[in-house]
């Protein structure tokens, strides 16, 4: 199940020592062997409380914001995504993590991720970028959008002090992926444009200490800063909630234009990039809406690009459909298929076949996975075991 | 059987245990036509520095008796408050400079414990403590004196509460600590919603007021004023015209600032905002700006909060009774 949309489990929240694992994950860490990582996870926000954090204790946490501009009479201008706030003095932007003080915009999540955990970076689900390996993953509090079925809204959708976090600086996160032998560093949970300044100095912080790092995004970004942060990361994935003007702005609360502007610069960039779409049943799912979105793949991104179709479940405010029959899943997958698609996953369906990666040449499984467990791989050199074609991807650490 | 005997008859019958809680401590519904009191002081109107304890007391005084039409300002409180209760004072401190007067508070203070409300049980609020602070309040959680505190130290509700567009979570100062709110609001200009003044003050109550500063903060104002528990609690405003601002708002703009000189009061929130916003755009005219329409924010939240869906009080001037004094 990848990390936007899953069932609402609440083992995520705790400490992993006390969560009882569930029996895929638990043979996940089993056959990674990775000694000393039930100790490390950590997640302050089971409920969004009082943090203790008021503005005056906040300095540690602040930097000045990489894109905005200084109006008149101490207004500022975000320019970091495209709702271009105009916030007056004292005010936040609509992401509730940026403030204006004294005519100086200012990040309130710098060093501030209110959770952190390891997790396979097949949870992300980034399956071409280092199978079978771990991501060190954090988050802060905040987002630019509002998803009717977000299931991370206790922090995506409150401010730095409504819950508690830890000091954690670019190095800090480096090091702790080091540490728990974690190739990648992973920016997910929340939306991590909101934290962009963080994330750029880890990536940069990161890379001095050879761990890559991942984003995980809705790309509701300005082109500026989706372009220098394509330079930082080795790979993002991008959730693309629907194919229609009209989901952006009644499900999601933003706007189809500037995440497909966001997508072509990221293919443009060359860094890695995967797609999710998680399949809202009536809603997203139409014969129509996916032939329009894998057409525009194709010719916009080309085939290669990997497509999850995810399966939603009821969650926050969207608790009064169904989760997503499989079938509806699989209609979306032949669609994308018969679009000529070279690698179109289903996801959040754990034993599906279209888990694994299919050599689009000779049609042999390349990559066993079941759930997050992979199980075999047989890609070598970037190319597939068994009939040489080459696999795109981020093969080697 | 009629609907009152019905109630009547289900009252006995559960010997009024299943009566909600919230229900028998509501507030009655409102009249048919809505009162607003304008409570002026000469010298406040004609200068800023002289806002005192004393002159505060009396124009808050003339403003409740006016309002409830009674001869001791002890008889309005009691239609405000019951003895024994613990009552939230929603004080605006956003904008640092120019909050909510200490003295408004003090003197609203003053007169709850004459209507039976322990100082201990008058809670002052605001979003952060912080936010309190500078507008000149001191934290306090103690068992001695007015409690003071903000969001931040108490947290939210853990259940969303949800109407129209707005779904959030609102502080437990609301949900578990008080009985009831006198909201405690500013008269001012906003640089998106128009103006701010009672229906706005009550988006510091939520976890998050920055979601909803959209077209012109329309229907979001409306909507968050009716979550339940905001909804249910908000009983009286007391607005601190004092001094309000007609341009350049929320933030503190001295030069767009003026003495207007009142305290208004209501207990309709809806037309209490529809007065305020009236007397904004009489003082932008005056001065030479432009309407808040022509700008593209006129404060549509307002006709908004008077439909029938929200149904939270009246913007139809014919029905609105603004008493000046
Ligand atoms: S990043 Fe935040 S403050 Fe900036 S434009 Fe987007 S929502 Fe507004």
């Amino acid at each position: 199940m990848d990390e936007h949309n899953q069932k609402p489990e609440l083992y995520d929240l705790l400490p992993l020592t006390l969560q009882g694992l569930p029996l895929k994950r638990r043979r996940f860490l089993k056959t990674s062997a990775l000694a000393g990582l039930g100790a490390l996870s950590g997640t302050f926000w089971a409920m969004p409380a009082n943090a203790g954090e008021g503005k005056k204790d906040d300095r540690k946490f602040i930097a000045e914001a990489a894109y905005y501009e200084k109006l008149q009479h101490k207004q500022v201008r975000c320019k970091l995504c495209p709702r271009h706030c105009v916030i007056d003095d004292r005010e936040r932007g609509y992401c509730g993590v940026r403030e204006n003080r004294n005519g100086t915009y200012y990040t309130l999540v710098y060093s501030r991720p209110c959770t952190y955990h390891v997790d396979p970076i097949e949870k992300k689900p980034l399956f071409h970028f280092l199978p079978a390996t771990l991501a060190f993953s954090i988050a802060t509090a905040g987002c630019n959008l509002n998803c009717k079925f977000c299931q991370n809204w206790q922090i995506s959708q409150v401010t730095p002090e409504q819950v508690p976090s830890i000091y954690l600086p670019p190095d800090g996160v480096a090091e702790a992926a080091k540490k728990y032998h974690c190739p990648s560093i992973a920016y997910t949970y929340n939306e991590p444009t909101i934290f962009f300044e963080y994330m750029r100095d880890t990536a940069r912080a990161g890379h001095e200490q050879g761990v890559k790092s991942v984003v995980i995004s809705a790309a509701y970004i300005e082109q500026e800063p989706i372009r220098e942060l394509a330079e930082e990361v080795d790979a993002i994935k991008v959730d693309l909630k629907a194919f229609s003007d009209t989901y952006y702005k009644d499900i999601v609360r933003g706007e189809l234009k500037p995440v497909l502007d966001a997508l072509v610069s990221i293919k443009k960039s060359g860094v890695w990039n995967e797609i999710v779409y998680l399949v809202v049943p009536t809603l997203n799912d139409s014969d129509q809406e996916i032939k329009g979105l894998v057409k525009w793949i194709n010719q916009n991104l080309g085939p290669d690009v990997p497509i999850h179709f995810t399966r939603f479940y009821p969650q926050y405010l969207l608790k009064n459909l169904p989760p997503t029959p499989v079938s509806t899943l699989e209609r979306c997958k032949a669609i994308a298929d018969a679009e000529g698609l070279h690698y179109v996953y289903i996801g959040n369906v754990p034993g599906h076949p279209a888990e694994s990666t299919y050599c689009p040449h000779c049609g042999k499984k390349i990559i066993t996975r079941n759930g997050f467990v992979v199980s075999d791989i047989f890609i070598v050199n970037g190319r597939c075991k068994f009939c040489g074609t080459p696999i795109p991807g981020v093969w080697k650490e | 059987m009629d609907r009152r005997n019905f109630i009547q008859k289900t009252a006995a019958f559960t010997g009024g245990l299943l009566v909600p809680k919230l229900l028998t401590a509501s507030f009655p519904a409102l009249p048919a036509k809505s009162r607003i009191v304008i409570s002026h002081n000469a010298s406040w109107s004609r200068s800023v520095g002289t806002v005192d304890s004393d002159s505060m007391l009396k124009v808050l005084d003339k403003a409740i008796q006016t309002y409830f039409q009674v001869d001791h300002v002890r008889q309005g409180w009691s239609k405000i408050v019951r003895p024994g209760e613990v009552i939230g004072l929603k004080v605006n401190c956003l904008s640092g400079h120019g909050a909510t007067h200490t003295l408004l508070v003090q003197a609203v203070a003053e007169r709850l414990q004459q209507a039976g409300i322990k100082e201990n049980d008058i809670i002052v609020w605001d979003r952060l403590n912080s936010d309190l602070e500078d507008g000149g309040f001191r934290i306090n959680y103690g068992k001695k004196g007015l409690r003071v505190f903000g969001n931040d130290a108490i947290g939210f509700d853990p259940y969303l509460q949800t109407f129209g567009q707005a779904s959030s979570l609102v502080t437990k100062i609301l949900t578990r600590v008080v009985d009831g709110v006198i909201n405690l609001p500013l008269l001012k200009d906003h640089s998106i919603a128009g103006i701010t003044m009672s229906l706005k003050n009550l988006f510091g109550a939520i976890n998050n007021p920055n979601k909803y500063h959209l077209n012109t903060g329309d229907p979001y104002i409306a909507d968050v004023n009716r979550l339940p528990a905001i909804y249910h609690k908000v009983r009286f405003t007391i607005c601190d015209a004092a001094q309000a601002q007609y341009h350049g708002g929320p933030s503190f703009m001295p030069q767009w600032r003026w003495p207007f000189g009142a305290l208004i009061v209501g207990r309709d929130r809806v037309a209490m905002d529809y007065t305020g916003w009236k007397i904004i755009e009489q003082k932008r005219a005056k001065m030479g700006f432009k309407s808040l329409k022509e700008e593209g924010r006129e404060p549509t939240y307002i006709s908004t909060a008077a439909d029938a869906s929200h149904a939270l009080g009246t913007n139809d001037p014919q029905r609105i009774d603004v008493i000046r004094v």
